[in-house]
């Protein structure tokens, strides 16, 4: 295979404390050595002056839709959305048809990904049969073909009995149940956050108690079990509180951000648009300040797009009747860049470790550093340079973003997935030797 | 008539979007529009030529021949389509019922919807004018209209008047909108209801809160009751109706505590016996069927103001 040498960056690497202007030289798939002014003669050169060279990214939150939903995005898709925007794992939810709560699904899915994806894709699998909070799924079976995670995402385990049940069994795999922490009966026909903008627009409202009890529930039972909890998605200001707490008693708990609750806020509902409906729902001012305080003084570990495609004719509905969901793949760079770096929330270095070694530990995978001898996943993007999002150009099949339009920063330029270059000069790089474009020979990590 | 300030919006979509300007000039144009529902001949050509779709997905009946009525006593076109005979029962989106009309080159279209935000979609969806006749628990602009012209006919003036709304103001249209409205015409809106059965936040919008009709009754000039949805009982959102009606049913010994000439209001229909006893609705100033007569004038009004095309009436 050949070499690569990356030229003249400024390399960050959180997991190696690394932030220098440094060469990055990588052959047969790993990375070979990092050091100023490194000279290969038969190596390809990638310029990186003035660009940021990081670890690839991961996002540990994504819905591929396959099987099942191939019409809103498939392993494919998803994965060329993924390289898009700088990612070179994502981990992929379970709530799939069929759920993927067999072993079957997730060879399936590996399977699918070795042959069609662009980045590698880690499978989370169910924790409960079919998503329905009743039997455990079987656990040993599911992580070894593959599940890195376990979770019911889009569904709740409200059975405190099971949950304890799940952290306690799943401790014997060490790998983390992902939390979607929502009371349904407080949740019930919910159509967005409660609160002043719900009572204005008659929708009924999904309270903040709604996740904020399912998370106290949670860090109790991970504290008496011992097992580990990563809560996905935390959208209000009591759930941060209840997470620092938890990490201050000791308690094995991490969680994420989406950065559409980052930077939004309910009041974006004003016209009814189904873009913003998402689940949990955009939250209040005082909640977005509360997930920017607990971002920058590390109570929340990572950010995660939960990218959730959706068909065009089905978020292109009456709002009740729309489905609850927003891709991110394609925008949470540049989001995250423009509104979170730029406005001093977190600087470069801290921000790629909650998108890079932060998700890889939760995981408990081997991505997410630039350590010598490890998976060459790179990913090089200009932060300066000038974006406008533009939903046309996703390589995702889905739509159904808020930020069609915005003006933001940061553009990924170069992309290295097991030292194969797989986003060159901001495009994605046909495969050579194969028909189709995107189907690529590489090995999974 | 010639009128020189307009509309801003081609649509009628809340009172949210309305200011109070356009609110007085809607209440003004209802005024002349009265008269000619008292004519033998009722009817005048002012829309002539103008198609009016009604398409009524939540069953209505008055606001449905209020709004036909309208439209007719100006002599336009009217083509009803309502939930159970329209292709949206075979699984017809609103986009293609949309599509449809607008194909069919209609002028404005009022739409009755069980969602929230479903007149806000069509108006995205078509070029026509949209007005909105309820959608879901968000607002129904033109009853809070009619009602604000009814106030404004028996009473005089609606600015420093007190008004208590009584009831499940937590699913009603009918309050978000007349809340929005008596508080943009600077009257004083205090609710009557249960927690549960208030929104959350509702005291942003400028009201007061009491849980005591006894009280709030002797203080004010209208008294607005809500209609209950009885399935409301299911959702324990009150232990029963019977302790509803003892709270907060308006009845002849609580309405004795009030002041003379307070106005009884409800936009209908009634569960007698509920929010309301028939004594009490069928008293000298309760003016239900003042609201519905009104109902008709003030549609004219929104009609003619839409779609009128500053003709003179």
């Amino acid at each position: 295979m050949s070499k690569v040498l990356i030229r003249g960056g400024r390399v960050i690497d959180p997991a190696n404390e690394v932030d220098a202007t440094l060469d990055i030289l990588v052959k047969n798939g790993k990375i070979m050595s990092i050091a100023e002014n490194l000279a290969a003669e038969d190596a390809e050169i990638i310029e990186a002056r003035d660009m940021i060279v990081t670890p690839g990214l991961i996002d540990m939150h994504v819905h591929l839709r396959e099987p099942g939903r191939e019409d809103e995005e498939t392993i494919r898709t998803g994965t060329r959305a993924a390289i898009k925007g700088g990612f070179t794992s994502v981990a992929c939810m379970p709530n799939t048809n069929p759920v993927a709560d067999t072993a079957s699904v997730i060879e399936m899915i590996l399977e699918k990904s070795r042959e069609e994806g662009m980045a590698s894709v880690f499978p989370a699998a169910a924790i409960t049969k079919g998503l329905k909070g009743k039997e455990l799924a079987e656990m040993g079976e599911l992580v070894k073909a593959g599940a890195v995670a376990f979770s019911d995402d889009g569904e709740s385990v409200m059975n405190a009995e099971v949950m304890r049940r799940a952290f306690e069994y799943s401790r014997m795999f060490n790998i983390p149940l992902i939390a979607h922490s929502e009371d349904k009966n407080l949740s019930s026909h919910g159509q967005m956050n409660e609160g002043f903008y719900s009572t204005l627009l008659g929708l009924k409202g999904i309270p903040a108690a709604a996740e904020e009890v399912m998370v106290a529930r949670d860090i109790i039972l991970a504290g008496v079990t011992g097992g580990r909890l990563h809560i996905a998605h935390v959208s209000t200001e009591g759930t941060v509180a209840l997470i620092r707490m938890a990490k201050k008693a000791g308690i094995r708990v991490t969680c994420d951000v989406t950065p559409h609750h980052l930077v939004l806020t309910d009041e974006a509902l004003m016209n009814f648009d189904t873009n913003f409906k998402v689940n949990p729902p955009l939250r209040s001012q005082r909640d977005v300040q509360a997930l920017l305080k607990g971002l920058s003084d590390g109570t929340i570990d990572a950010i995660a797009s939960d990218h959730a495609p959706h068909a065009l004719h089905e978020k292109e509905r009456e709002f009740d009747r729309a489905p609850f969901g927003i891709v991110g793949l394609e925008t949470t760079l540049p989001l995250m860049l423009t509104k979170v770096v730029e406005t001093g929330v977190l600087d470069l270095p801290r921000l790629i470790a909650k998108l890079a070694i932060n998700p890889a530990n939760t995981l408990g995978i081997h991505k997410g550093s630039l350590s010598i001898g490890s998976d060459a996943d790179i990913t090089i993007f200009d932060h300066k340079s000038k974006l406008k999002v533009d939903i046309d150009k996703f390589e995702s099949k889905s739509k159904n973003s808020p930020f069609h339009g915005w003006e933001l920063n940061g553009i990924v330029k170069y992309v290295l997935v097991a030292g194969e270059i797989v986003i060159r000069e901001g495009n994605i790089v046909k495969d050579p030797g194969t028909r189709d474009e995107g189907r690529g020979t590489r090995t999974r990590g | 008539m010639k009128l020189k300030i307009q509309l801003k919006s081609k649509n009628l979509l809340g009172i949210r979007e309305l200011n109070r300007e356009e609110i007085e000039l809607i209440l003004d144009t209802a005024e002349s529009f009265k008269e000619i529902s008292t004519r033998t001949i009722k009817k005048v050509p002012t829309l002539r030529g103008r198609t009016i779709v009604n398409l009524f997905l939540e069953p209505s009946t008055r606001t449905r021949t209020s709004f036909e009525l309208a439209a007719k006593r100006l002599s336009a076109d009217v083509v009803n389509i309502s939930g159970k005979d329209s292709a949206t029962v075979k699984g017809e989106s609103l986009k293609d019922t949309a599509k449809t009309i607008e194909a069919m080159n209609a002028d404005l279209v009022i739409i009755r919807h069980s969602a929230a935000g479903a007149p806000h979609l069509l108006a995205r969806l078509v070029r026509c004018g949209v007005v909105n006749a309820g959608d879901g628990a968000h607002e129904h602009p033109t009853q809070a209209l009619l009602d604000l012209f009814t106030i404004r006919e028996k009473l005089g003036r609606i600015k420093d008047l007190h008004v208590a709304i009584v009831g499940d103001i937590a699913h009603s249209r009918v309050a978000r909108s007349n809340i929005l409205a008596f508080t943009k015409m600077g009257a004083k809106v205090t609710l009557v209801a249960p927690p549960t059965l208030l929104p959350v936040n509702i005291e942003v919008f400028g009201v007061d809160v009491s849980y005591n009709l006894d009280e709030v009754i002797k203080e004010v000039d209208i008294v607005y009751c809500l209609r209950l949805q009885l399935e409301r009982q299911t959702e324990n959102l009150f232990p029963s109706l019977r302790e509803h009606t003892t709270l907060f049913g308006l009845n002849m010994a609580r309405i004795t505590r009030a002041r003379e000439n307070t106005l009884i209001m409800h936009p209908g229909p009634m569960n007698r016996g509920i929010e309301i006893t028939s004594e009490v609705a069928d008293l000298p100033q309760s003016v239900m069927t003042d609201q519905v007569t009104n109902g008709v004038a003030v549609r004219m009004a929104i009609l003619y103001l839409l779609i009128g095309g500053g003709e003179s009436v």
